[in-house]
């Protein structure tokens, strides 16, 4: 299935053709996945399009993509699969009121525990729907008993339910992880995958971006937002724009009706850009330098 | 010559710089290179950099390895590289034998009466020594210090997990109810219920290396030792002074004087200037905002002497004080008579910080530890 990726050119230009313009590491990198059917792990700063290039994978490749947002406490249950205890609660009793005498409680077991009780959560999908995209969104979130887990369903893309049986992928979902670095994620998860570190796109990149995914925004202020963006992420804030924050900038602009970013519309679209208060008034301070330079 | 050795020479090549490579990551590797186009350089590398590293501070090292190793050709070893550190491995006998001896020479007389009771000597001498101030200790009360630090096992402090575990009282547990109803052939029997798991809370410890704090340094930093031996994922160390280091991966190993041996070598600034307000900047941005301190109990280990702005260091400790569950601020010298919180750092950082202890002794460690557990 993944064989029809020739080399990580063309997988590059598919990436484009979604409107992820990627650069030679981030094509590499999916690339190798993809051959190596190994996952993919992405640290990077928040807003450099980690989650972003799971759903471009999918859209290039036209697989359906499958999510798993991690969190603090989550389990096996919320991430594998759980059974439906009220339905099936309900069939033992519709059970029992249809027979006479006791229930056999060998038979009665058995009725519960089939497929269709079972709820299937975004591993298990991937599993049965793969080929897929299986976004593993940050794990670094998840607790540390969580990763051990996670590594023996993507050591061999299958898991055995004690009721049912195994479930084995036939072709390998594409993995992609993503983590903030909020913790040290377990060396043994990362030994199985590729590492990649995305930082912020340079600034011709970086305006490319703007241009594709904004098409109304015009090259001059796509430039302007690109230069001041790269001003801001120099400047020590408190929580440096990513791209992602660009975006919303530009768009804010757009949807203002602004062509060109002079300090009175920075002001006033200021929010779409900084989530920080203290950040905002450093850069009020500030503004007539930034859009100067 | 074979290019496969080469190769393998390279990996070599990137683990004596520092970088955590096995037989595994090397078999990744060469997987990666028949994949990708060998006569590119741009994709050589990125074989190997998606392979063979795994965290951003090894991405420095990959590039010069990268740069020495396919520039220079011959495939003997990079120019300028240090060879491996070799540390010994001391024995875990001494290290007992340290827990039990007698701390002061004796003379003859005196040890005779001391053999029919070696256990109540060491005892009493570490009575004394847990009340005597760290910087003051002779060279052998110092050797002994290290061995009770090596031996402190001290619990983590705990928050309710999300995850639940069987218990008496508490929320109906639907899943352990089925299966009883199953048994009980179809029958409601008697609910059973669940509660919340406790899991260990973070803790993350902030080591001031800077000049006025060295005589302190090398006690602090097996006190962190120990503390994250206990707990090695829910603790984090990092050390202060004119930058920040993180310290937590070499103290993870087992062996003290290893992971002393690691984190030493680790530390750039290592009895240097003082700069807290940035360096403490510097961790929240990094990893205090990201997650590391969220709902974790932070220690300070500082005399609070700020040689930059003591307002930045107000102004981090209120970040870092919305972030945390509690900040503990440990300071050598507040163990010492007529000590008042004049300093400027420690003056601008009092008001946000929850409890201010002194840490100069090992009984003022155990009391640390028992506020920790507390929190």
């Amino acid at each position: 299935m993944w064989d029809a990726v020739p080399s990580p050119a063309e997988l590059s230009a598919a990436l484009d053709a979604t409107g992820y313009l990627p650069d030679e590491g981030i094509a590499t990198a999916a690339f190798l996945a993809l051959r190596m059917s190994r996952p993919l792990f992405c640290e990077g700063e928040p807003g450099t399009g980690k989650t972003a290039l799971a759903a471009a994978l999918a859209e290039a490749l036209r697989v359906p993509q499958i999510r798993l947002q991690c969190h603090e406490g989550i389990d096996a249950g919320q991430a594998l699969y759980d059974w439906d205890f009220p339905r099936q609660l309900l069939h033992l009793r519709a059970l029992e009121a249809g027979t006479q005498g006791p229930l056999d409680a060998d038979a009665a077991e058995a009725s519960l525990y089939t497929r269709r009780f079972l709820l299937a959560r975004p591993l298990l999908r991937a599993l049965e729907e793969a080929p897929c995209v299986l976004l593993v969104d940050e794990i670094d979130r998840a607790d540390d008993e969580f990763e051990a887990f996670l590594l023996e369903a993507l050591a061999d893309f299958a898991v055995s339910i004690p009721e049912l049986g195994e479930v084995r992928a036939e072709t390998p979902p594409l993995v992609v992880l993503t983590s903030n670095r909020t913790r040290e994620v377990h060396d043994a998860l990362k030994r199985r995958c590729l590492y990649h570190w995305l930082d912020h796109p340079d600034l011709p990149r970086e305006v490319a971006i703007l241009r594709r995914r904004l098409p109304d925004v015009s090259q001059r202020l796509a430039e302007q937002v690109a230069h001041a963006v790269r001003g801001l992420r120099a400047m020590q804030l408190l929580k440096p724009p990513g791209v992602a924050e660009s975006l919303d900038w530009a768009a804010a602009l757009v949807a203002l009706g602004r062509d060109e970013l002079d300090a009175d519309s920075a002001a006033i679209t200021l929010g779409a850009v900084l989530k920080y208060r203290e950040d905002a008034d450093r850069v009020r301070e500030a503004v007539d330098t930034l859009l100067a330079s | 010559m074979d290019p496969l050795a080469g190769l393998v020479g390279f990996t070599r090549s990137l683990r004596h710089a520092g970088l955590a490579i096995d037989a595994h990551r090397v078999e990744a590797y060469l997987t990666a290179l028949d994949q990708v186009d060998l006569s590119s350089p741009a994709q050589t590398y990125w074989a190997g950099r998606l392979t063979l590293c795994s965290e951003p501070d090894d991405l420095t090292r990959y590039d010069a390895a990268f740069a020495a190793w396919f520039r220079s050709g011959d495939g003997t070893g990079i120019p300028g590289m240090p060879a491996p550190r070799t540390v010994g491995r001391p024995r875990q006998q001494r290290r007992i034998a340290w827990l039990t001896a007698p701390l002061t020479p004796r003379d003859g007389e005196e040890q005779d009466d001391d053999a029919a009771d070696p256990l109540r000597t060491a005892a009493s001498d570490m009575e004394t020594l847990r009340r005597r101030d760290l910087a003051e200790l002779t060279a052998t009360e110092r050797e002994h210090l290290r061995a009770v630090l090596a031996a402190l096992r001290p619990d983590p402090p705990t928050r309710t997990s999300l995850r639940h575990r069987p218990a008496r009282g508490g929320e109906v547990d639907p899943r352990r109810t089925l299966r009883a109803t199953i048994k009980a052939h179809g029958e409601l029997a008697r609910p059973l219920r669940r509660r919340r798991a406790t899991r260990p809370r973070k803790v993350v410890l902030l080591l001031d290396v800077s000049g006025s704090m060295s005589p302190y340094a090398d006690a602090l930093l097996r006190f962190a030792h120990a503390v994250v031996r206990r707990a090695p994922h829910a603790v984090e160390a990092f050390t202060v002074g004119t930058r920040l280091t993180r310290v937590t991966l070499p103290l993870r190993h087992r062996d003290p004087e290893r992971a002393m041996a690691g984190a030493t070598a680790a530390v750039p600034d290592w009895a240097g200037g003082t700069r807290l307000g940035e360096t403490i900047k510097a961790f929240v941005d990094r990893w205090g905002q990201r997650g590391a301190a969220r709902g974790a109990v932070v220690v300070i280990c500082s005399d609070g002497w700020e040689r930059g702005d003591a307002a930045l260091l107000g102004e981090q400790l209120v970040r870092l004080r919305r972030l945390a569950h509690k900040i503990f601020w440990l300071n050598p010298h507040a163990g010492q008579h007529g000590y008042a919180p004049v300093q400027s750092g420690i003056a601008a950082a009092l008001p946000h910080v929850d409890r201010l202890l002194a840490g100069h002794s090992l009984a003022s460690l155990d009391e640390l530890l028992a506020e920790v557990r507390r929190a």
